[in-house]
């Protein structure tokens, strides 16, 4: 069976300026992929483009096994696409906007009848049925949202930035509805700019400057060799005053990179320089695992490093 | 899969808007009665009651008989006697008075004399319309008076200047029906390209070129209804026409009204055209706009296309309300029938086949 999404070097150009420049990713059936990367990195422009909005100047896109450039009216049947706007009509009633999409889909008035109770159920959004969207909370307005865009039963679904200004018990509750469909095949491909989001994806791909730099599990990134590079390790350094720690810390010639975790630093640092390291800030540093933000910012600090030597 | 998939969703979200949205309707209804009531009372055309000053340098029975027929001229009003040149230029350069009768000294005794008594009248022709309008009606009663004075005793012969189609040349007889498509025109323009936009602008047209939508469906699901809220818009201006200005519709109103189908559809294709232009609904407006001033002033609607330099006769070929006031004029002032106006339902729809043809392009191009 073909992967769900398969994209080989794909690259997307408007005039002389790439937006996604040689991407090349994989999605089985049921995958949660997670899109990561800095705003303008390329994420929604490569999603747009598996989605048929936007031009492919080069490589080959395939969804469901068909071309992205070919076979875009049988596609659009069969994706589901929730932007960061949600695309939802705030005149008009909850009950309106999944009639709209239904009729938009061209269901029949049985399946209608049928999917538009399933997506209700799904998303509880039964007591707001007449209520305008604009009346809605954030929340229960991405929950709309999500409900317009699985009305048709997609097999893949793409979710651009869809918890961006939610609260948590929100975002919670719509990461539980993706893994329920999830699990009922529905292939996911959402961008997130938050880590904890992205640790729950079954793999992620990092997009920085239009290129794919990273790709894999969570645990497969956070072994990367690029993000752990050799003769260095990753410390904790719990203290009170943390501001001035982390000024002093940065100082080290030995220490790559800090930055604060809550109520203490991440630092990167050779191993052979770990005494001195506690030497310094007066307290034991504790050896730990990088976490996914760590890695993401010890890569894009080695590209930019690496683009600076040439 | 259907050219025209999505029509029927996106038409009845379409009308749901606009139920939402009963501004918009109010609105549409409201701006033409406020025009017509401008149009219909406060701009007319015809100029009446000039402010007149008299400069009677010999009162007589004469000069009284002929100062008498300006006072029945309803084109004049006589604001006061004046006695010196000074005083007359005064007044009017001061905008009291926009025209002066001046009865030289000599007048009574020419006349009794019957050798060439000459009187003077003095317009500010900073108001043109004014100025020529006092002129004229000046040599029409001086011609009477002439008349009179060579024929005493016989029965006076008046000069008869007949207009045709609009006997009376009543202003809202002429303004009313080229209104009614100016108006039209213009707003289903802005209503159309506004809508669009406003998808656009809320992602929702992004959302929608994800759906199997096709362009024509979205293109036909916001034409249908704003095309519908035009028709009753027009029935609605010759309602209050036909009631409140009583004037005449001479001609059939299915004539115009099915004529008023094709010309709907070309000026919501203009909006489309917009649409697919603009990327806000500020710029939309804009640009709506810019399609106001021809359509007031290039379409024949106040200025006849005659006139104009052809350069300019090229520009109001290709409005829409240009055809339009054609028909709502032959219908409702002279009678036309279909036969003498198809042509202007003929342009009207190989425009409105054009301008939707070009905006589906355009929606194609942007969308894939």
């Amino acid at each position: 069976m073909p992967a769900v999404i398969e994209t080989r070097e794909i690259s997307i150009r408007f005039g002389s300026f790439t937006a996604v420049d040689g991407v090349s990713l994989t999605v089985e059936r049921g995958e949660v992929f997670g899109l990561l990367g800095p705003n303008g990195s390329g994420k929604t422009t490569l999603i747009k483009a598996l989605c048929g909005l936007v031009k492919i100047s080069g490589g080959e896109g395939r969804l469901l096994g068909m071309d992205v450039r070919k076979e875009a009216p049988e596609i659009r049947r069969r994706i589901g696409y929730m932007s960061q706007r949600f695309g939802l009509y705030e005149d008009l009633t909850v009950r309106e906007n999944i009639e709209f999409y239904s009729g938009v889909y061209g269901l029949t008035a049985e399946r209608h009848a049928r999917r538009f109770a399933s997506v209700v159920e799904l998303t509880t959004i039964e007591p707001y049925l007449d209520r305008r969207a604009s009346q809605l909370s954030g929340g229960w307005k991405q929950r709309l949202a999500l409900a317009c865009a699985i009305v048709h039963e997609p097999e893949v679904v793409f979710l651009d930035e869809p918890t961006a200004g939610i609260d948590p018990v929100a975002r919670r509750a719509l990461w539980d509805l993706v893994f329920l469909l999830s699990g009922q095949g529905v292939t996911f491909l959402v961008t997130t700019h938050y880590m904890d989001e992205a640790e729950r994806c079954g793999r992620v791909g990092y997009l920085y400057n239009s290129t794919l730099v990273a790709l894999g599990t969570v645990e497969e990134l956070k072994r990367l060799p690029a993000a752990n590079p050799p003769g260095t390790a990753r410390y904790e350094i719990t203290c009170p005053n943390i501001t001035e720690m982390l000024t002093m810390v940065r100082a080290l010639p030995y220490v790559r990179e800090a930055t604060v975790f809550g109520q203490s630093i991440h630092a990167l640092a050779e191993t052979a320089s770990a005494a001195a390291l506690a030497a310094a800030t007066c307290v034991s540093p504790r050896l730990i695992e990088p976490s996914l933000e760590d890695v993401f910012v010890t890569l894009t600090n080695r590209i930019i490093a690496d683009r600076r030597a040439g | 899969m259907s050219l025209f998939a999505g029509t029927w969703p996106m038409l009845r979200k379409e009308f749901l808007h606009l139920r939402r949205d009963p501004g918009t309707v109010i609105f549409a209804l409201l701006i033409p009665v406020i025009q017509l009531v401008i149009f219909g009372f406060a701009l007319n055309m015809n100029v009446r009651q000039i402010p007149t000053l008299i400069y009677d340098q010999s009162p007589s029975q004469r000069s009284r008989e002929l100062i008498e027929r300006f006072r029945a001229a309803d084109t004049f009003e006589i604001l006061a006697h004046v006695n010196s040149d000074a005083e007359l230029y005064g007044e009017i350069r001061r905008g009291r008075a926009q025209a002066a009768l001046k009865i030289p000294y000599d007048y009574a005794d020419r006349v009794l004399e019957g050798r060439g008594a000459t009187v003077q009248m003095l317009v500010d022709g900073s108001d043109s319309t004014v100025s020529s309008a006092a002129l004229n009606v000046f040599n029409t009663l001086i011609l009477l008076e002439n008349q009179r004075l060579a024929r005493v005793g016989q029965p006076i012969i008046e000069a008869r200047p007949a207009v045709l189609f609009n006997p009376a040349t009543r202003s809202p007889n002429f303004f009313v029906p080229g209104l009614v498509a100016a108006l039209v025109q213009i707003m289903v323009i802005v209503l159309v390209a506004l809508s669009v936009v406003r998808e656009r602008e809320r992602g929702t047209l992004d959302q929608l070129a994800v759906t199997p939508v096709q362009p024509l469906g979205v293109m036909l699901g916001k034409m249908i209804p704003y095309v519908s809220l035009g028709f009753v818009e027009i029935c609605w201006v010759l309602l209050i026409m036909r009631v409140v200005f009583a004037v005449p519709i001479h001609g059939s109103l299915w004539t115009l009204l099915l004529l008023a189908i094709p010309f709907l559809l070309a000026s919501a294709g203009i909006g489309l055209l917009i649409s697919t232009r603009a990327n806000s609904q500020a710029e939309a407006f804009q640009m709506a706009f810019g399609t106001m001033l021809p359509t007031i002033f290039l379409s024949g609607y106040i200025f006849p296309i005659n006139n104009m330099p052809w350069q300019f006769q090229m520009v109001s070929k290709m409005i829409p309300t240009t055809y339009f006031i054609d028909v709502t004029r032959g219908v409702i002032l002279r009678g036309a029938s279909f036969a003498e106006l198809w042509t202007n339902g003929a342009v009207l729809t190989v425009m409105a086949l054009v301008l939707v043809g070009l905006a589906a392009w355009q929606f194609n191009r942007q969308l894939s």
